[in-house]
């Protein structure tokens, strides 16, 4: 009943091929549930590849959607390599777009934009940072297990952030839960600014904060493989008890990770609510946070790799929405089930090509 | 005294109705926790089982093919669960979140390619559905003082998975602690090698601890559509999977506490509804949310060890892998 003993491939097969080949199961299984509800998935890729990428409109907002993907996918893995499983990054991006959103509804009457937006980047950072901080001080201290811990303040972020909306925060006159609008304080849209440049290309929601999501990319990068944190954290992640020999403090590494983490899913904030909403609205993470461990997964929790692996879920995501409305049978939940489906084949079946691929490889070796 | 009693008694009938996907989730992740498989999948296994029920409650109009259907759905996605945790020895929590999105997504995509009207399965009627049960003598014995109505209100009249749910109790108290399987199954969370050593499957124990879980996970989907309510609607169990989870910790894995547990956040969410802009003495106006977060809070607390040590399975969250 138990699988094959684990064996190493390749080092070449161990990064590229396995990760393809556990994506494509989780596309072949798409493609049957596609064709299992009577849609031809061969004209529904069409669709999907047009609606994504068919326009700069389109382009522009998968790009966007790629931006929260990048920064949700970033957290997870920051937490991932230190041995850390973050399923707050939810919450954490909940939390970060409520400090945004005070950072500027505190500030917008009396400072330039230009002043407030970059308040409003640190304040989301650190709002996101204090909300994983808690879980990873419970851990730390006093031995909470962080998934259960996160998974719970996913929900008391929910219940903090319908209160707050709902009794505190909500505009005067309103009928629906949602802040008075920002007053000339926002991240620039990225069409007005290639407008400025004399590019033009469609109005869409992508903003500044694709920019931000870049700079994460290589400081992310630069911090887990070039920095002595980082690699103090990486060696946490591999073998704890080494990382204590060699003097370090897991306490102290286990809050870095953290709060990097959440601070990164706090940025979701940013792109949501200084880039888009341009007011404090309920629900606008949507479901990104989760989406972060399918991007960390499928992006082998490297930055390159998440990068691609954003690009890829925000395509699925605009796709998705055209395909939607193309073929009135596809909803666009399906991208949570592709979302859904690379969780389970990249991470928890990451195995399940492992003897496949070791007999094929033994065979073209001895041919 | 009667109009004060009177309330005590719904109150408490609601607590019974709101409780009842908690404590059925709740005993099927002790199972499967106890067997050293961590089971975050609660929510997912639910949500797939509702939509089943819901779905073939409204093509058949049958209440109990329904219900079969349910446990067939959530069945099937605990099997997954142990396929990807037990065969293939992956993470179990990723394992579990994955069970989570795909059922979320899911459940819409094939509710509107079923029935398109946005994820939802037609209302059901009530030769469909599960209706509550009058008991013998309920009316007649109203009269009697005190008994009458806990009787009629509370003990009788209520839904025919909710007795079900209340029987799970002593059930799953009685086979985990009383029988061999029991024994067994607590020995492999926590040392499955000595499981192994004594030449019992510590596969074939897991599964049957996850398999368990999905067919209580697949009742308490089956209520929530056809019981509670009158059909299936997109993201209904709207995080129960991980209250029912919450209550396995604050009942530290074992089934009478964790059935305490499961009461009292029942409770929570039946008065959260009554203290809805009421003002209480020194504290002024109850948020609601906060009486909602409640349970996710005490549970945090436990954790830290502010109240009490949660003791989880020794060996729980790590693949056993025979070749060691």
């Amino acid at each position: 009943m138990s699988a094959a003993p684990r064996r190493a491939l390749p080092p070449w097969a161990e990064i590229g091929l396995l990760p393809l080949v556990n994506v494509a199961l989780a596309l072949i299984t798409v493609g049957i549930i596609v064709m299992a509800i009577g849609v031809d998935p061969l004209r529904a890729l069409n669709l999907l590849v047009v609606g994504a990428l068919g326009s700069s409109e389109a382009i522009g907002y998968t790009l966007y959607y790629a931006t929260n993907f990048a920064f949700t996918g970033l957290a997870v893995a920051v937490a991932f390599h230190a041995g850390l499983f973050n399923i707050g990054g939810e919450g954490q991006a909940y939390i970060g777009g409520l400090g945004a959103g005070l950072c500027v509804l505190a500030l917008d009457r009396f400072l330039p934009g230009v002043i407030v937006v970059p308040l409003a980047i640190l304040a989301a950072a650190a709002f996101g940072a204090a909300w994983a901080a808690v879980p990873a001080w419970l851990q730390a201290h006093r031995g909470s297990h962080i998934v259960i811990t996160t998974i719970m303040f996913n929900f008391v972020a929910a219940a903090l952030m319908v209160y707050l909306m709902v009794n505190v925060l909500i505009a005067p006159g309103s009928m629906t839960p949602q802040s008075r609008g920002f007053e000339g304080t926002r991240m620039p849209a990225m069409h007005e600014v290639l407008a400025a440049l004399g590019i033009t290309v469609a109005q869409s929601a992508l903003n500044l904060s694709i920019l931000l999501a870049i700079v994460c990319c290589v400081g992310v990068w630069a911090f887990l493989w070039h920095t002595p944190w980082g690699y103090a954290l990486r060696t946490m992640g591999h073998n704890p008890d080494a990382a204590t020999y060699a003097g370090n403090d897991l306490k102290k590494l286990t809050m870095i990770a953290m709060c990097l983490s959440g601070a990164l899913a706090g940025f979701v904030g940013v792109n949501e609510i200084l880039g888009v909403h341009q007011r404090l609205v309920l629900d606008f993470t949507a479901g990104y946070g989760f989406a972060g461990i399918a991007v960390s997964l499928m992006g082998r929790n490297h930055p390159l790799g998440i990068a691609l692996a954003a690009l890829l879920f925000g395509a699925l995501q605009q796709g998705g929405a055209e395909l939607a409305f193309e073929i009135p049978a596809m909803t666009r939940e399906m991208v949570v089930v592709i979302q859904g489906l690379v969780i389970l084949f990249s991470g928890a079946l990451a195995n399940l090509p492992r003897p496949w691929l070791q007999a094929l490889l033994a065979r073209v070796r001895r041919a | 005294m009667s109009e004060g009693f009177d309330l005590i008694v719904l109150t408490l009938a609601a607590t019974l109705r709101v409780a009842t996907p908690l404590i059925l989730c709740a005993m099927g992740g002790l199972f499967s926790e106890r067997s050293g498989i961590i089971d975050v999948g609660l929510e997912g296994k639910m949500l797939m089982a509702a939509f089943a029920a819901g779905t073939v409650a409204a093509v058949t109009d049958s209440a109990w093919l329904a219900v079969a259907a349910a446990i067939l759905a959530s069945t099937a996605m605990a099997l997954l669960h142990g396929f990807a945790c037990i065969t293939w020895r992956g993470n179990q929590v990723v394992s579990g979140v994955a069970i989570n999105i795909i059922a979320a997504g899911l459940t819409v995509v094939l509710g509107t390619a079923f029935f398109a009207r946005g994820g939802q399965t037609p209302a059901l009627e009530p030769e469909a559905r599960l209706m509550p049960i009058t008991l013998p003598g309920a009316e007649s014995l109203v009269g009697v003082p005190v008994l009458g109505p806990i009787y009629r209100s509370l003990i009788s009249g209520q839904n025919v998975l909710v007795y079900v749910a209340l029987l799970s109790v002593p059930l799953t108290w009685w086979i985990v602690g009383k029988t061999r399987f029991g024994l067994r199954l607590r020995a492999v969370g926590e040392m499955p090698l000595a499981v192994d050593t004594a030449g019992i499957s510590v596969s074939w124990l897991r599964y049957r601890a996850v398999l368990l879980c999905g067919l209580l996970a697949g009742i308490a989907g089956a209520y929530l559509a056809i019981a509670q309510n009158a059909g299936f609607s997109r993201d209904m169990t709207a995080g129960q999977g991980f209250i029912a989870l919450a209550a396995i910790i604050f009942g530290k894995w074992r089934p009478l506490p964790a059935f305490g547990a499961c009461l009292m956040f029942g409770l929570l969410d039946a008065v959260a509804i009554r203290l809805q802009g009421v003002r209480m003495p020194g504290l002024g106006e109850v948020p609601v949310q906060l009486i909602q977060a409640l349970p996710y809070l005490l549970t945090i607390l436990l954790l830290a060890g502010f109240i009490g040590r949660a003791g989880a399975p020794r060996a729980i969250g790590v693949p056993y892998e025979k070749e060691h």
